[in-house]
């Protein structure tokens, strides 16, 4: 039985918030008998976009990241609504409009906060993959269909076919320490789990300051090396996917120049600014040309 | 055998008035539509030739129609033709617009008696054929799918029992014309077979029914048109229900009173810049067919998203016709083939998306990133587009960026790193730049040192950026749509900017493979050759004056000529000063040829009336107009004696009005346009999009409430001052539809009845071996132009026509021969950074207000479109936030300066200087360089905590806050991100 599942890949999302507006395109003022309530107006985003931002002036990074109903294989909600949740053949997870009536507490049982109280209706609500839709014969849910990047996919396969795709994409869930087997899977996640250390390496010469580029970048916790990489012709380095936190040593390193190192406290992506390497040798000769013309 | 003719023509022409009668009666019995219609009138008309008086009259009563031979003394509208020939020819042959307008204006055919009793019958005769018209598509669930149209892309609108379901973007099928495919760097790329829609086109359901739209015509409480009208209590009193007629008569009546009181240009029309989608609708065209019908100063829109291109750029380059854009063909293939650095440079297409162009755009930078191309990101923000894009971001301190510019400039010229060939052959005036910049002028070398203190940016920055543009093929983005606009063109320096983006350009070899303006929005590979109308092509205003009508829709449509009799213009700049001070000077635009913005206008003309009335669309303008307590004080004016609003929703500046009339939403009427396409000045703008898409635009539901299409609306004034037969040509606006489609180029592959049900076209893409040339290739190769726009216009060209650029040397001149026949001291005709009149540079001001403001587009909404209004985009976290159950405007912070003044995110703060406060909800961000705050302009929300004009408002218009001072002396040039404030934390009154 082929069921539905969802890729986001973050990477992708520019941002646009369609499938936020989409979804309340489809829901605001509509009731779906069978299927779900009308959503209210405001308040509730069965889809939201959360911006997570990296570092500081002008190393700074940002990514968009697509939270919705995960439509989890070990559904806390199905659990905790006793009949009133569901999982369909096809592997939605859905909230009977009817039967959830006055069930308040189905909204705590998700540990992602996925599901909103509809206080009006007295129901508990969250995104349903626009099952409705896909009923009818639509071949995506309205998020996947306004986004306009392919930042939202959803599939309709096999586990064993999902399985392998969780594989080849290397994808992740949004939050793996919950273990509850989400149907919605994430892309390049880990480039908002993870920190940098970021800065530019210049020089100084003839009173005037420029860029170092491939100075060799190492960072070093104890004995271990735990990034490495070059400056590009903006003297810039960005040692991405640090992992770990506590004090470490940033190294730099570029022949002809005296080193430098730093102590850096890691807790969270860090520009560390401006970094002055200064040449072995004194450039006397070249300073006493620039003085005499 | 004349007589003979005559009376063939005699029995054929009372053979059709049988005729008319029958086929009435018929319809009604088979169109339940129909038969409704027929039961909105009772009254008599008839049809009536002049040679040996004959004619039938009809006589509609409770739904039945009867008739008689014979003319009938108390018919209530009569419509007259010189002979029954003329009647039998244009009465056949109805199809034949061109051959009723010719009768009418040689007055061979007439209507007579009630304007509103003829355009009753017109309209019915005319729905004898578009009753019959089907349209729209049933789905399986019960649902019809119509199309239609937004600022944002086209879209699939499912309906039931009269209500919208849903709006999506358009999947393309089968029958669709094939996609273009394009081969770059050993990979073959296509875009994917569908529309893509902005946030504000998705928001339109929720728009729709806003509980902010107005209803029902409203009259101010204490307004008496025939006694005290209070103008002092614009803004504050409150308004009630009228009837139509009422509001109606109020304005017509008001019309026809400040004309005959006050004389030429009494009434100012004024409106947005953008208005609903459409040909119909759109205020370039009912609203223009309207006021030209009752004479009206004139409103000059300054070229507001070009400002700095349009008085700066335009002297080295040309482009006039463009506001001085780019040419924008091209650019996709080009780019994708031989570019090797994209350098945005207050720039951010991933919000502004070109310019109604969805996100067509985005799939072709993943296609740039995908084959290596580098980004760089030159802004004080990080902007949406360098967030996605993950280039080097360089924050410049706003208004600077010429500085920046120069410093680049001075390392190419000491370190060669520019096109010796090109600049030589293709450029004049090169000594004098270089004397400038290497400082020989005036002992002040432009090195990156000298710019770091101005601009903020390291030294060793700009150097390294100079280097690395200098030798690679660079397409330089600047501005949004990459070939022109940009925050950085709105400031005290917009000019200087825009002009120091054309003088880098101008050395690094524009038009040669890979080195261009753009950054992938625009030049994709469709057909440039097939005709549909954009909105500034006039629609079916026959303005020729003011739009782009003569040139091409006036001909192909067959409609009347309407002009504005009055001469008088006012500058939207200027609005508060004609009002409150009676009188005022400014600079008209005027896009002919590069020395007409050098002509100065006084209001008021010679002779001329102040602005008595104000017949106002949209209530937009606190948003979008500098310093705008302005406009409130102005509004309450004694001197305004009456203003009109004609909107869709109750927002910002509605509530001044003393009458209100409700407008419909562009899907309760009917309309027909193709998305993107603007015509005008940007000509071309829909070669931003992947498929060009010629949309009907079906009514797909009935106007809300007692709301009308302006159409509608203007069509019931116009009969009221017996203008409707003029004002209607005897047509609807389904009628209007069918024209406008007649007059493109679509009839040729699909058939108007397939075109109405389907409701879109996909346009074919252009062949492989014909698509457009890139831009500025001719002008590189020293080739006669071959880029297919008609400008600059034939007398421009200094040499020979479509030889080389507009300029009078017909190259890139750095120092322009325009600039040094006009003195304007902020504009010399060498480039020189002079810093911002209003910012860090000035000392005193900025002592006492140290932060600048920086006030871009807003992400999600469109200007004011999709703000406030209880719109679903109000609930997107990165447009307004929900505080205490107000969705405050957004004020972006720099860590440092919110921690200087105890701001945490979320916390509400008052943005102050002398000319407003403005209360936003802080979001603290390392997005923002620090010492600038990010607050986008065009909140629809105005709303002051106590008396309009004076006091906080808490609806977000920092508009409020910025100058309305020119770039220059001699413009009348925007500058709103010259801008200095102070911030504070503060409660929701702003204390």
């Amino acid at each position: 039985m082929n069921k539905w599942n969802m890729i986001v890949d973050v990477k992708k999302c520019v941002g646009c918030y369609n499938c936020f507006l989409s979804c309340k395109d489809e829901h605001v003022g509509n009731e779906y008998p069978g299927y779900a309530k009308a959503q209210p107006a405001h308040g509730h985003n069965w889809i939201d976009i959360e911006l997570v931002e990296r570092g500081q002036v002008p190393m700074v990074d940002m990514t968009y990241v697509p939270k919705m109903c995960n439509h989890c294989d070990d559904a806390p909600c199905i659990k905790a609504g006793k009949g009133a949740v569901y999982k369909r053949a096809d592997g939605i997870v859905m909230i009977d409009p009817d039967k959830a009536k006055g069930r308040k507490d189905i909204v705590d049982s998700c540990p992602y906060g996925a599901i909103h109280w509809n206080e009006e209706e007295q129901v508990p609500q969250a995104w349903y993959f626009d099952a409705h839709l896909l009923d009818q014969g639509w071949r995506e849910p309205r998020c996947v269909q306004a986004c306009p990047t392919g930042a939202l996919k959803a599939f309709k396969v096999s586990d064993n076919e999902m399985q392998q795709l969780v594989k080849t994409e290397n994808l992740s869930d949004i939050e793996p320490e919950y273990q509850t087997r989400p149907r919605v899977h994430y892309k390049n996640l880990e480039q908002v789990r993870r920190r940098f250390v970021a800065g530019t390496v210049i020089t100084e010469g003839n009173d005037i300051q420029e860029a170092v580029e491939d100075a060799e970048i190492y960072l070093l916790r104890g004995a271990e090396n735990v990034g490495e990489t070059k400056t590009d012709n903006y003297g810039d380095f960005k040692l991405d996917g640090v992992s770990g936190s506590g004090t470490c040593r940033l190294v730099i390193d570029k022949e002809g120049y005296n080193s430098q190192s730093y102590d850096i406290e890691l807790s969270e992506s860090i520009n560390v600014g401006a970094v002055m390497l200064l040449p072995v040798e004194p450039r006397t000769h070249q300073h006493a040309e620039s003085v005499a013309s | 055998m004349r007589a003979f003719r005559d009376s063939l023509y005699r029995l054929a022409f009372a053979v059709i008035l049988l005729g008319i009668y029958m086929l009435v009666r018929l319809t009604a019995l088979l169109q339940p539509a129909y038969r409704n219609r027929l039961k909105q009138q009772n009254l008599i008309v008839q049809i009536k030739a002049l040679d040996k008086p004959m004619g039938r009259h009809y006589r509609f009563a409770d739904g039945k129609v009867t008739t008689g031979a014979g003319i009938h003394p108390g018919a209530r509208a009569s419509m007259v033709f010189k002979s029954a020939e003329t009647a039998v020819r244009l009465l056949v042959f109805s199809h034949d617009h061109q051959a009723f307008i010719n009768a009418a204006k040689m007055f061979r055919v007439d209507l007579e008696g009630s304007q509103e009793a003829g355009a009753w019958f017109t309209e019915t005769l005319s729905m004898l054929k578009t009753t019959w018209w089907k349209f729209g598509t049933k789905m399986d669930d019960g649902t019809v799918r119509y199309t239609n149209n937004t600022n944002g892309g086209p879209v699939f609108v499912y309906v039931k029992d009269n209500r919208i379901v849903r709006m999506t973007p358009i999947d393309f099928d089968g029958k669709d014309a094939p996609s273009w495919s394009l081969t770059a760097r050993g990979r073959t790329f296509t875009p994917p077979r569908k529309t893509s829609l902005s946030p504000h086109g998705l928001a339109s359901k929720s728009l729709v029914y806003s509980p902010d739209r107005l209803l029902y015509p409203m009259k101010r409480v204490d307004f008496d048109p025939h006694g005290a009208r209070n103008c002092d209590q614009r803004g504050i009193s409150g308004h009630e229900r009228i009837s139509w007629d009422e509001a109606l008569d109020i304005v017509a009546g008001e019309i026809e009173r400040v004309k005959r009181e006050h004389g030429h240009g009494a009434i100012l029309s004024s409106h947005s810049s953008h208005h609903t989608w459409g040909n119909i609708g759109y205020y370039l065209s009912a609203n223009f067919r309207f006021m030209n019908a009752i004479g009206h100063t004139k409103m000059v829109i300054n070229p507001d998203s070009w400002e700095g291109w349009y008085w700066g750029a335009m002297h080295h380059y040309g482009n006039s016709m463009r506001n001085a854009a780019a040419e924008p063909y091209g650019g996709v293939e080009d780019c994708l083939r031989e570019c090797e650095l994209i350098v945005y440079w207050s720039s951010d297409p991933e919000k502004t998306n070109g310019n109604y162009g969805g996100f067509e755009g985005t799939i072709r930078r993943r296609w740039a990133q995908e084959l290596g191309i580098k980004t760089i990101h030159i802004d004080p923000y990080l902007n949406d587009t360098a967030g996605f894009w993950g280039g080097k971001w360089i924050p410049v301190r706003p208004g600077t960026s010429p500085a920046l510019a120069h410093a680049i400039t001075y390392v190419w010229m000491t370190e060669g790193l520019y096109d010796k060939d090109y600049v030589r052959d293709r450029t004049t005036g090169f000594d004098k730049w270089q004397d400038y910049i290497l400082g020989r002028e005036d002992n002040v070398p432009k090195t990156p040192e000298w710019q770091e203190p101005e601009t903020g940016v390291p030294a060793h920055a700009a150097r390294a950026l100079a280097r690395e543009w200098g030798s690679k093929k660079t397409y330089l983005s600047a501005g949004g749509k990459g070939n022109t606009f940009g925050g950085a063109c709105r400031s005290a320096t917009g000019s200087q900017w825009a002009r120091s983006m054309v003088c880098l350009m101008a050395m690094q070899g524009l038009g040669k493979p890979g080195v261009n303006f753009g950054n992938l929005q625009f030049g994709a590979p469709v057909d440039y050759n097939f005709y549909f109308p954009g909105y500034a092509d006039g629609g079916i205003s026959g303005d020729i004056e003011g739009t782009a009508s003569a040139v091409n829709l006036y001909q192909r449509m067959p409609h009347l000529v309407s002009m504005n009799s009055v001469g008088q213009k006012l500058s939207r700049m200027r609005i508060p000063e004609a009002i409150l001070d009676g009188e005022t000077e400014f600079y008209p635009t005027d896009p002919r040829a590069l020395e007409r913005q050098f002509a100065k206008s006084r209001f008021p003309a010679p002779g001329g009336s102040g602005v008595k009335m104000m017949y106002k669309y949209g209530g937009s303008h606190f948003g979008t107009t500098m310093n705008a307590n302005r406009l409130a004080r102005a509004y309450q004016s004694d001197s305004l004696e009456f203003v009109v609003n004609q909107s869709i929703w109750n927002e910002g500046e509605v509530r001044f009005a003393d009458i209100i009339f409700p407008a419909c939403t562009n899907f309760e009427r009917w309309d027909i346009g193709e998305a993107a396409n603007c015509g005008g000045y940007s000509l071309h703008n829909e070669g931003q999009l992947n498929h060009r898409v010629v949309t009907m635009q079906h009514k797909c539901i009935e106007p809300l409430g007692e709301s009308k299409s302006d159409w509608q609306i203007y069509h019931d004034l116009s009969k009221r001052l017996g203008l409707g037969a003029y004002y209607s040509e005897g047509l609807t606006e389904l009628d209007w539809c069918k024209k406008i489609f007649q007059a493109c180029d679509a009839g040729k592959h699909i058939s108007w009845r397939e075109f109405l049900r389907k409701g879109y076209f996909v346009v074919p893409a252009e062949r492989e071996e014909l698509r457009a040339p890139t831009a500025f290739r001719w002008f590189a190769e020293g080739r006669q132009k071959d880029v297919p726009e008609p400008f600059p216009l034939p007398s421009e060209y200094g040499g020979k026509f479509r030889e080389g650029l507009q300029t009078r040397s017909g190259k890139i001149e750095f120092e322009p021969s325009s600039l040094k026949r006009f003195d304007d001291p902020l504009r010399p005709p060498i480039n020189r950074y002079i810093p911002s009149w209003e910012g860090p540079a000035n000392k005193e001001l900025s002592g006492k207000y140290p932060l600048q403001l920086l006030t871009p587009h807003p992400r999600y909404s469109f200007h004011t479109k999709g703000d406030g209004k209880d719109s679903s985009i109000n609930d997107i976290g990165q447009h307004r936030l929900l505080i205490d159950g107000y969705y405050y405007w957004i004020a972006r912070i720099n860590p440092a300066q919110a921690a200087a003044r105890g701001i945490n995110s979320r916390d509400l703060v008052r943005l102050y200087n002398d000319r407003a406060s403005v209360i936003c909800a802080a979001l603290v961000t390392e997005r923002i360089m620090p010492g600038v705050v990010h607050a986008c302009e065009s909140s629809a929300v105005y709303d002051p905590v106590g008396e309009p004009g004076k006091s906080p408002d808490r609806g977000g218009c920092v508009n409020l806050l910025t100058p309305h001072r020119s770039q220059t002396d001699k413009t009348t040039a925007s500058a709103p991100n010259s801008c200095l404030i102070e911030l504070e934390k503060c409660n929701s009154q702003g204390t």
